[in-house]
């Protein structure tokens, strides 16, 4: 064996992961998903096989997982990105007894045990305040680029109220609060606590007293996880690279198929 | 009642009702000779002979108009009172599901909702307003009511629902108030009660021109508790390993304890259908065929889903064995006495799960559990009924604690599937599957 692939194909990325025999990152890469999972998977292996100098044919084994985990090409196994999420983050912090994981469309908690094993989990799938795509639409209205929210939610002096809990208005109240000047940094802030509140809701039917991870696109805002951690009381743990963390967990999984598959 | 309805309702008893039956039988058979399904054990027998009764019920109802009193009613309300005075009961939820399970849910819904009724109420309730404004309904007709009977110890909607329906038809609407039971139920609260049903008599005598038959009454609630014991001897067959039967196959054989309670017919079915139980239980016959795990489910029905449900569940060779919802019709029958009728009746409808208190409901759930061993609990979070989805994650964190079992909330409704998401709920069921399994 000489490496194995992850793929996780979410609603806004589609990510790839390769790793080597020793649990090793040979190349990983993001690609967006746009309207074909199946095209977009194929493009985020070549890339992340480009990227870590193999041929892709020569992989052991594939695992999917995401929303389109079934539309993979040449995958030889379907896992949840729940369990792929848990996987992926004790990985790297093995103290980690919550993941939070703030994808594309979804938002969850996982609960953790031993071995980055799913305890617990909750979801918000019905809506789309709490996940990045919220985030995604407010950063087009304010032409702010989406890298940047985090460092101008941190600059904020005040904070601006967003009451709704919907997307849709508060695009709206954000276009007022624009319209009366107010500075954008405070709006950016006032929004990444919408998004911090909803997710801390569901933190707590979890009861967890250990470390906590964060993983998903959203990892990568440095606002919310400053508001998270306030919101928590407590330092959070994020992963170099967030958004590869389900597609981590897959091919990790996949290692463990084999080895699991070799001992047997 | 004219006396022209009363003979044409018992033509339609005697003479029109069997005719048609035997003609639907008559089809059915032989539509229904199928090669055995290699994910599920036989078939359950009676279930031939439920699918009767209930198309009879609901058939003959359009002859009681002006035959005999008629009355629509709630899940939980007494109706062994209203059975005294020989009502034709009408049960909305019931038919509520029987829409939902046709997957007519959001069509009658929508015209409940066109008349101002919010998405957020209840969707048996939108279902039946839509029904009433409409005339629609699966079953062909439904017989205008000459009363209206609801009690509060399912929910509060039901006040409102049944005022609408009241205001409407310009007909009287019995409630029964069942005080919550945060602990313990008191005398004071009994008598409240029972001087609810005493006034109710007077209203039933002008209505349906008897006057309250004291030995008939204890007929039908000795007839209401036997059934009602059978029904729980039923569900206890499924303590069984492997289980002779699935809690979908459950959730369609509970429409004669809902809809028939106190009648003869009840009782008799429920006899038949554990006797078939029993006797699958001494050949060892499971209701599916690999039954490797066992789980109990909470909350009503996802009518919609129930066919889908148990296949994608006995593929994975999982059998629900338990449900909260199933076992609400046996689990307070025990205070039923027809020596002590009023008194005996108000305690065992005010003890029924939604309308006592989470701890309640937490040791029952842990009971059931032990009881039917149970290896994981599927949560159905449903958007119509909030007494019951409310505490539920609460529940979940509690019984992984004292019985560390695998959990998972699904969001859903009962009959409005626009509330549900496919790709989501398989999502997390997936998650659920690896849980189960042994982790990832």
């Amino acid at each position: 064996m000489e490496f194995v692939v992850g793929i996780d194909v979410g609603s806004l990325s589609t990510d790839a992961v390769i790793l080597g025999e020793e649990e090793n990152i040979l190349g990983y890469s993001i690609v967006g998903t746009g309207d074909s999972s199946t095209d977009a998977a194929r493009e985020a292996m070549d890339s992340a096989a480009a990227n870590a100098g193999v041929d892709m044919v020569r992989a052991s084994l594939i695992i999917s997982t995401g929303y389109g985990r079934a539309a993979v090409p040449g995958s030889g196994r379907q896992v949840t990105e729940i369990a792929c999420h848990a996987a992926g983050a004790y990985h790297f912090f093995s103290d980690t007894e919550l993941v939070i994981d703030i994808g594309g469309q979804d938002s969850k908690v996982i609960r953790v045990g031993k071995g980055g094993k799913v305890l617990d989990f909750a979801m918000n799938d019905k809506c789309a305040a709490g996940t990045g795509r919220f985030l995604e639409v407010m950063s087009a209205k304010l032409k702010i680029p989406l890298d940047q929210m985090g460092t101008f939610s941190l600059a904020a002096r005040g904070e601006a109220s967003i009451s709704s809990v919907c997307t849709v208005f508060a695009e709206s109240e954000v276009v007022s609060l624009v319209a009366r000047n107010f500075p954008k940094e405070e709006i950016v802030k006032g929004l990444h606590r919408s998004v911090v509140n909803r997710v801390w809701a569901m933190t707590r039917q979890m009861s967890v007293k250990g470390g906590v991870t964060m993983t998903g696109g959203v990892a990568k805002n440095t606002g919310v996880v400053a508001l998270m951690e306030e919101r928590l009381g407590r330092k959070i743990n994020v992963p170099a690279e967030p958004q590869i963390i389900g597609a981590l967990g897959a091919a990790l999984m996949a290692l463990r198929h084999l080895k699991g598959a070799a001992a047997g | 009642m004219s006396l022209a309805r009363k003979l044409r309702y018992g033509f339609m008893k005697d003479v029109g009702a069997p005719l048609v039956m035997g003609l639907a039988g008559v089809k059915s058979r032989s539509k229904n000779i199928r090669k055995p399904d290699p994910l599920f054990g036989p078939p359950l027998k009676c279930a031939e002979r439920l699918k009767e009764i209930m198309t009879r019920h609901y058939f003959l109802s359009r002859y009681a108009e002006g035959a005999k009193p008629v009355a629509w009613v709630t899940s939980g309300a007494p109706v062994e009172l209203l059975r005294a005075f020989d009502f034709y009961t009408i049960y909305p939820e019931n038919h509520g599901a029987l829409c939902g399970a046709q997957k007519l849910g959001p069509e009658l819904c929508a015209v409940a909702e066109e008349k101002g009724y919010h998405q957020d109420l209840c969707s048996y309730a939108r279902i039946d307003l839509g029904v009433c404004f409409s005339g629609k309904t699966p079953v062909g007709r439904l017989p205008k009511p000459d009363l209206l009977f609801a009690s509060n110890n399912i929910c509060q909607t039901v006040m409102y629902w049944y005022r609408v329906l009241s205001h409407k038809w310009k007909i009287p609407l019995l409630v029964f108030d069942t005080p919550f039971n945060f602990g313990q139920i008191s005398r004071s609260e009994i008598n409240y009660m029972v001087m609810q049903f005493e006034e109710m008599i007077p209203v039933l005598e002008r209505i349906s021109g008897k006057r309250l038959d004291q030995k008939a009454f204890e007929n039908v609630m000795r007839l209401g508790k036997e059934s009602a014991m059978a029904w729980g001897e039923i569900l206890a067959a499924m303590k069984t390993v492997p289980s002779p039967m699935t809690i979908f196959d459950a959730f369609v054989h509970l429409a004669p304890i809902v809809s028939l309670r106190g009648l003869p017919v009840t009782l008799d079915y429920y006899n038949i259908l554990l006797s078939e139980l029993k006797d699958r239980i001494s050949k060892g016959i499971g209701a599916i065929i690999n039954e490797r795990k066992r789980l109990m489910w909470d909350n009503i029905a996802i009518w919609y889903k129930v066919r889908d449900f148990s296949r994608l569940f006995a593929e994975k060779g999982m059998n629900f064995v338990a449900a909260t919802y199933t076992n609400a019709w046996a689990e307070t029958i025990s205070y039923m006495d027809e020596t002590r009728p009023m008194e005996s009746l108000a305690k065992a409808y005010s003890l029924v799960i939604l309308n006592n208190n989470l701890d309640h409901r937490l040791n029952l759930m842990e009971r059931l559990i032990d009881e039917y061993h149970v290896d994981g609990l599927v949560i159905h979070s449903a958007r119509s009924c909030k007494p019951y989805s409310v505490g539920q994650y609460d529940l979940k964190r509690l019984l992984m604690e004292r019985k560390g079992i695998p959990s998972v909330v699904i969001e859903a409704d009962i009959t409005d599937y626009r509330a549900y998401s496919e790709e989501q709920t398989r999502t997390r069921l997936e998650a659920f599957f690896e849980a189960l399994e042994g982790g990832s």
